[in-house]
């Protein structure tokens, strides 16, 4: 526990588990308002002109919004210079290239991504997966179709779109940075919050690739190829079959066959991270496919 | 008492009434519905909010503020960091002195740098829970989709404004976490020398995108004056020019309540 103490008030961790509470907090509020607004809409048929009343029910900017955000900027600049004043900004020894700190930690925000490279080789888990999460982001109002739930809380009407961005922010966004600041010790390894950093700490995992739990050569050409056919099927099976089944459906009609793609790709894409997770910590997987260029 | 409040009322309406007052604020303001509407039209400073709101989205507990924190956040950034440039050398001789310097010798120099600091982690957090915000209440659904795309940019430009002022101090911490964070570059595939198909297209480690961002092949004098003029002029820049966008936007399409 002393040890969770002394990571717990290093460098600008504090604002780490600030973050954490935050963000907890208003996770909280949002469920709590959409499952008090689906129930307030499954009780009255008249809601959407309950919402165009509330739209028309306006009242001036200056001075009732405007007087809000005077306050705000008060208290926050209050905060902060208390913030301030109590707790000083890290500083450590003038840099030296020399002496490489251990654990050498990528700013707190990036960890997430730090903690992908455990998985993954820097350039799926620091180049490709970082621009997948940019590019995906901006795809959500173009490939959310769904005209309901625009402009206000709820959860019944939208539970694909919540149920995933919800697990990619909480999950795999925060949980990972969380897991990278408090749990990663000496060595990139994971440490318990009442475990000491012990830097000589050695674990010995072997880790495997796809094809030598078969015992085929992963280097090899037959190894290449299997390896291949598996990632290959990955991504057909996991973006073919839910469309063979909702093949006919009004969604799929709706949404289209490159919006349709779109969304599986970086659905399952996305979803290869907690899979290759699991998979490393029961199986020890190390590449599913291995190649003289590349290695995933 | 009456007395004195009556005299200062009567001073500051003769004031009012001189052709400099009327110079500089343009019109009266009186508590009527015009003159507040006035307020907001004829101000430079308001001219982005809307004359009317739906009482609905001024509820604390609807948009949560964060996306209104997050700019007041960046302006106090925007102060400090003029201020802290004041007690700064960008070069690597004398960068971590200069910090120690705001610590130890200039007045009031270890609140400037610490709120400067907290306050750009919190804006980190903020951002990321506007966004979380604008996502439960689906804000980004039509007209205001393209809003969502540039949001999604700010974000990124917050992480960039945050990771180039990490440089800044010059000691082990952000030394570190920079060569970590850049040590990415060098895995791009095509463009960084260990990349997939980098060593094929002829990437070295001094020809490759991570020299082109640290102007060397290690973190150094180039990369600290590179993060500094990155951290100081063009990311505030490219952030300044895409938040009034962004707030323009929120006019022209609409806030969280529908059309303003």
């Amino acid at each position: 526990m002393e040890n969770f103490l002394k990571v717990l008030l290093v460098k600008d961790n504090e604002v780490i588990a600030l973050c954490g509470i935050i963000v907890i907090f208003f996770t909280i509020v949002a469920f709590v308002r959409a499952i008090k607004n689906d129930r307030l809409k499954r009780k009255s048929t008249a809601a959407k002109d309950t919402k165009e009343e509330q739209a028309n029910d306006k009242i001036q900017v200056w001075p009732y919004l405007v007087r809000k955000e005077f306050i705000v900027c008060i208290w926050l600049t209050i905060g902060l210079l208390v913030w301030g004043c109590i707790t000083d900004a890290p500083l450590e020894e003038f840099a030296n290239p020399n002496v490489t700190p251990n654990p050498s930690k990528a700013p707190w925000y990036f960890l997430g991504l730090q903690e992908m490279l455990v998985y993954f080789d820097p350039w799926i888990a620091g180049v490709i997966l970082p621009s997948l999460i940019i590019v995906g982001l901006m795809a959500i109002p173009y490939v959310d179709i769904n005209p309901k739930g625009n402009g206000y809380y709820t959860f019944r009407e939208r539970i694909f779109a919540i149920t995933v961005f919800c697990f990619g922010f909480l999950v795999l966004w925060i949980m990972l940075i969380v897991v990278g600041v408090f749990l990663r010790g000496p060595g990139w390894l994971i440490f318990m919050p009442w475990q000491e950093w012990d830097s000589h700490r050695i674990v010995a995992e072997t880790n495997y690739d796809f094809t030598q739990f078969f015992g085929i050569d992963s280097k090899s050409l037959l190894g290449f190829f299997i390896g291949g056919w598996v990632v290959a099927l990955y991504y057909v099976l996991g973006m073919g079959i839910p469309y063979v089944v909702m093949r006919k459906g009004k969604t799929m009609a709706k949404l289209g066959i490159v919006r349709y793609a779109l969304v599986a790709f970086l659905f399952w894409t996305m979803l290869a991270l907690p899979i290759k997770i699991l998979l490393r910590l029961m199986m020890n997987l190390k590449y599913v496919w291995v190649t003289p260029w590349f290695n995933i | 008492m009456e007395r004195f409040i009556n005299k200062i009322r009567q001073v500051i309406g003769e004031m009012s009434r001189t052709h400099m007052w009327r110079s500089f604020f343009r019109r009266r303001h009186d508590d009527t519905r015009r003159s507040r509407t006035l307020a907001i039209v004829g101000n430079f400073f308001m001219h982005l909010h809307p004359v009317m709101i739906a009482r609905q989205a001024i509820k604390p507990n609807h948009t949560w503020c964060m996306g209104g924190i997050t700019f007041f956040l960046f302006l106090f950034l925007t102060l400090t960091g003029v201020l802290l440039m004041f007690y700064y050398h960008p070069d690597t001789r004398n960068a971590y002195w200069d910090v120690k310097d705001l610590k130890y010798n200039v007045v009031f120099g270890s609140i400037l740098r610490n709120t400067h600091r907290w306050g750009a982690h919190l804006m980190v957090i903020t951002v990321m829970i506007h966004m979380f915000r604008v996502f439960m209440t689906g804000s980004y659904k039509p007209p205001r989709e393209f809003n969502w795309v540039v949001g999604v940019i700010l974000l990124v430009l917050t992480f960039l404004l945050s990771f180039s002022g990490y440089l800044l101090t010059w000691d082990q911490l952000g030394f570190w976490a920079i060569t970590v964070g850049t040590n990415m570059a060098r895995a791009t595939p095509f463009l960084g020398h260990e990349g997939p198909f980098g060593e094929q297209l002829g990437m070295t480690a001094f020809n490759d995108i991570r020299f082109a961002i640290l102007g060397g092949s290690e973190v150094g004098g180039n990369a600290l004056l590179r993060a500094y003029i990155w951290h100081c002029i063009a990311f505030p820049l490219m952030t300044s020019i895409l938040m009034g966008l962004h707030f323009w936007r929120v006019r022209k399409d609409g806030g969280s309540t529908g059309q303003l």
